[in-house]
């Protein structure tokens, strides 16, 4: 693999806290190496700033690993930049030419309003998660491990919607700001285990509630979620969750018959 | 010596015989008892679901925006548990053993006997959650080898084990928080323990958002903050792991037992330049099938697809044969550094070595042709079948491997070193995991507890649920049962107040400091420091030199820091500079007790320590003990010994020959 270096133009949202008003500010970086990650050219910049006595660019991050979902750039007009399947912090810079300009903004939505620059509060996820996306099993409840055998093929397939990581990019591309491939990543995950059929219904119809209730638009099936998800979760899941939620709904209903 | 308050009776029994006798809390009084967790790692999240579970009201925070990104999500191997469910030889005495002798005989054998002792229970309990573990075509749970262990006792899940463990832990957590029983205050950083009448009773905590300092009350405080393998700048940790809460508690008064002993792990990608931020681990898990090797010839630049096989040296094959590429960790890392430093490194920075994937494709290509009744398959129709098998296995970290060198590891094998990854040292605590504070307890990464001078691969994750899920629901009872009558203290209190304030004069200093450097290169210096001086081979005039630059360093931290911004905003350089002004004081500590223990052993290598072919020579008549450092405010440490006593396992020199 050649490398090489790279002066950049970048155009990056600033905002002081969630109550001002943004802005894009240019900055020029310099000498950036083409095995150096997105994030990395970030503390690159971030040092010269505090050198020249100005304000870093506050962004979020932490594993740098694309596990923790913490990184959240809206890199060019896409969640976490060009490469497929792949979160800001693993991008490299090598996606990149010497004389670019890249566009950095944060996730937009009404329900992940930013803390500053390219930080934003993605609270509502939890409060989701919060409203039923668990089984309901305390602590030294559990049978043998073994006693509960899954079939292979849908022990894989939950495992790919366990595979979420709550960046919420899928929220961040989509034009209705809908959370629905993160919502149906966690049905699915426990929908297609023996343990999490119990709460199936109740599971469905609460996580979508809090869904609306947090603000998040609802799901016209473009796909640009799926386009976008680093872990490349699929938006069949969407097709499940729904399926999940009529029943569920339909079940409700003669329930109270 | 120090008391660790370890139960009488035969050593399978002791666990049981705690349980039998510890004292309980009704679940009436339980409601009137309030714990504050710092943590939502494996941890933090299993620990306060479970208390909330059984009815206390539990604070719990973290400095993520929310506690599913612990540090542990990254894990990706495996957690061991002794199911024996391969048949394979496998019991809760082999795993205690294996993690008793990995460790070089320097772990206290009840906890370590307990950590194997609940390792079932824990499987069982993610299993329940709807943690989706591998499973075999049968539909029954997969296990993989790993390094140290001549069995099969690693669950996984691909490689993203510690995610999904994490998960489920965090959703357990999530149920609590809506039942109500759980307030979670996430981007908060706890930044001191409020100490009253010698008992731990709460927390300042800065709210990472506005800026703020706010109290909270706790009749008990459980500290699961991760480990401090960043006091080496690069690591394999997380940006965010630090050891301020820790250091904290240490200066609050909690010992902190063997600092020094620190893992180094033998698989993670190569630094390549200035501007390395991190580095990232490649699963122990490839030891399986990949093999390690370097060219026979010293400054061979060939690429390695090129070198012949007669021209490639298995350093570890040829040193170890009975565990082969599955030494433990810091062995294997020891013998890559002796390579490297022969002038067989491999890469433009000849720091590297290969690990290589071409024997295992071919292996299982075979398997698979014959599966498929292909008895003469072609060397491509071998490869084809065998890249997928290796595609399934490892396929996630293969394309982490990619995206970060830019080669493809199917085609060339892959160039790894030793990284800083995981600490065994931690605060002290005893078998209740009580620090030496009366009410702070200390769980998962952040004690020193089970692991001893090196910690065995998958053995962590399973520490840290062990830790959370099934001993301090139990141990904290003991405590808290004679706490019934203590009302909560109103925040208001002077312990509070000067707690608060010490903190809140502290940030200003740091604020007002206004001198030439970033935070980021004091902790890129005391990083180098660490690595060259205290990292992968230690000796005595180099552990004084460093002790001396560190000094150094922090004095000229305290007079020439820049911190941008203000205090009551969010300030992410604000927050790190407070982590590396602690991991400063904590480097001191590091190099002060590796150079008090002159004696090699796991993690911990004394260059004056070791046999005639160059491995770890122990001391037991003079080191059999936990060296558990007091905080002497402002007049350095004093050492206080714990005493290691076997009385089960007989300790030998390792070998894994
Ligand atoms: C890349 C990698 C791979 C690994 N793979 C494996 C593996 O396969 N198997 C294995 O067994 N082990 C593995 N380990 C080790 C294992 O992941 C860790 O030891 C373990 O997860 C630590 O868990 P913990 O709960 O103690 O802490 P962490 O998960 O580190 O959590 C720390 C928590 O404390 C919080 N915190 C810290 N300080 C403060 C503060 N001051 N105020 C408020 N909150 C604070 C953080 O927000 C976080 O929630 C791996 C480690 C790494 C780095
Ligand atoms: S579904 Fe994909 S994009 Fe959405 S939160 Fe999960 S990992 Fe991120
Ligand atoms: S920083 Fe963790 S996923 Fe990017």
């Amino acid at each position: 693999m050649e490398h090489y270096t790279m002066n950049l133009t970048l155009k990056v949202w600033r905002q002081k806290n969630s109550a001002s008003n943004g802005r894009f500010e240019t900055l020029e970086v310099k000498n950036i190496s083409s095995e150096m990650s997105f994030l990395e050219m970030f503390d690159v910049l971030n040092e010269r700033l505090v050198n020249e006595g100005k304000d870093p660019v506050a962004f979020d991050h932490d594993c740098r690993e694309g596990i923790c979902g913490m990184c959240s750039m809206y890199i060019n007009g896409r969640p976490h930049g060009p490469w497929h399947g792949t979160t800001t912090c693993q991008l490299h810079m090598r996606a990149f030419k010497d004389g670019d300009t890249i566009v950095v903004e944060p996730w937009r939505a009404n329900a992940f309003p930013v803390i500053k620059d390219l930080m934003v509060d993605r609270t509502a996820f939890d409060r989701i998660i919060q409203a039923g996306g668990y089984i309901s099993v305390n602590t030294g409840n559990a049978v043998d491990g073994n006693a509960i055998p899954i079939e292979r093929y849908k022990a894989e397939k939950s495992f790919a919607a366990a595979a979420c990581i709550g960046c919420g990019a899928c929220v961040a591309a989509c034009k209705n700001s809908s959370a629905m491939l993160f919502t149906a990543a966690k049905v699915s995950h426990l929908a297609l285990l023996p343990q999490g059929d119990p709460e199936r219904k109740t599971r469905a119809l609460n996580m979508i509630a809090q869904m609306d209730k947090e603000g998040f638009g609802s799901c016209t099936n473009t796909g640009a979620c799926e386009a976008v998800c680093p872990k490349e979760i699929s938006i069949d899941y969407i097709a499940r969750l729904n399926s999940e939620y009529v029943s569920a709904a339909f079940l409700q209903d003669e329930e109270k018959e | 010596m120090l008391n660790p308050k370890i139960p009488t009776g035969p050593l399978e029994k002791k666990w049981t015989n705690y349980k039998d006798h510890c004292k309980l809390v009704n679940p009436a009084n339980k409601r009137k008892l309030e714990i504050i967790v710092i943590g939502t790692g494996l941890a933090g999240a299993s620990a306060a679901a479970s208390l909330a579970e059984l009815g206390y009201k539990v604070k719990s925070f973290c400095f993520q925006d929310s506690p599913r990104r612990a540090h542990s999500i990254a894990a990706q191997g495996g957690i061991n548990a002794a199911k024996n469910y391969q048949n394979d030889g496998d019991s809760v005495y082999r795993l205690f053993y294996d993690t008793i002798k990995g460790g070089d005989y320097r772990s206290r054998e009840s906890n370590t006997y307990r950590l194997a002792e609940v390792s079932a229970n824990i499987i069982d309990q993610c299993v329940a959650q709807g943690v989706p573990f591998a499973r075999e075509y049968g539909g029954l749970l997969s296990n993989r080898s790993f390094g140290g262990v001549q069995v099969q006792r690693t669950f996984y899940a691909a490689g993203q084990t510690g995610q999904q463990l994490l998960i489920g832990a965090y959703q357990a957590l999530e149920r609590q928080i809506a039942l109500g029983a759980v307030e979670m205050y996430s981007r908060h950083e706890m930044l001191d323990i409020v100490v009253i009448d010698g008992k731990a009773r709460g927390v300042i905590v800065r709210n990472l958002i506005t800026g703020e300092l706010e109290r909270y009350f706790g009749h008990a405080v459980v500290l699961c903050s991760g480990g401090y393998g960043n006091v080496f700048y690069l690591s394999t940790n997380a940006m965010g792991s630090n050891v301020t809460a820790a250091w904290k508690a240490h200066k609050r008064g909690a010992y902190f037992g063997n600092p020094c002993y620190t893992q180094i792990h033998p698989t993670c990608i190569p630094v390549t330049g200035d501007h390395q931020s991190k580095l990232t681990l490649m699963s122990e898990s490839l030891r399986n099938d990949g093999r390690i090797w370097v060219p026979k010839k010293q400054g061979d630049n060939r690429k390695g697809n090129e070198i012949p096989e007669e021209e490639r040296d298995y350093y570890l094959e040829r040193r170890y044969p009975a565990f082969g590429n599955l030494v433990p960790r810091d062995v294997a890392s020891r013998a890559a550094k002796e390579r490297c430093d022969a002038g067989y490194g491999v890469g433009t920075s000849k720091q590297a070595v290969f690990l290589d994937f071409s024997d295992a494709i071919k292996r299982y290509g075979r398997i698979e042709c014959g599966k498929l009744g292909n008895h003469h398959p072609d060397a491509e129709e071998i490869r084809h079948h065998g890249m997928e098998v290796v595609k399934e296995k490892y396929g996630n970290l293969f394309d982490m491997y990619e995206k970060i060198t830019g080669e493809n590891p199917y085609e060339v094998p892959m160039r790894i070193y030793p990284a800083v990854h995981y600490t065994m040292g931690g605060l002290w605590v005893d078998y209740e995991l009580m620090t030496t504070v009366p009410g702070l307890y200390a769980l998962g990464e952040c004690n020193f507890s089970d692991h001893g001078a090196n910690r065995l691969g998958a053995s962590a994750l399973m520490q840290g649920l062990a830790d959370g899920y099934f001993v301090i629901p139990y141990t904290i009872g003991n405590y808290l049962a004679d706490e019934i009558r203590t009302p909560a203290t109103p925040t208001t209190h002077p312990a509070f107040e000067e707690a608060e304030k010490a903190v809140a004069e502290r940030i200003n200093i740091l604020m007002n400091i206004k001198g030439a450097h970033t935070t980021e290169s004091f902790h890129k210096r005391l990083g180098k420091i660490m690595w060259d001086k205290c990292g992968m081979a230690r000796n005595s005039a180099g552990l004084k030199e460093a002790i001396s630059e560190i000094k150094n360093l922090k004095e000229e931290f305290w007079k020439n820091l820049r911190i941008p911004g203000e205090i009551k905003e969010m300030n992410p350089e604000l927050d790190k500079a407070q982590r590396v002004a602690d991991f400063i004081e904590l480097a001191e500590l590091v190099c002060m007790d590796a150079l008090a223990r002159e004696e090699s052993c796991g993690g911990h290598f004394r260059e004056e320590y070791q046999t005639a072919d160059g491995e770890a020579l122990r001391n037991d008549d003079r080191f059999m003990f936990v060296s558990a450092w007091e905080f002497k405010n402002g007049n350095g440490w004093e050492m206080h010994k714990e005493e290691l006593k076997y009385e089960e396992v007989k300790p030998t020199q390792r070998s894994y020959k």
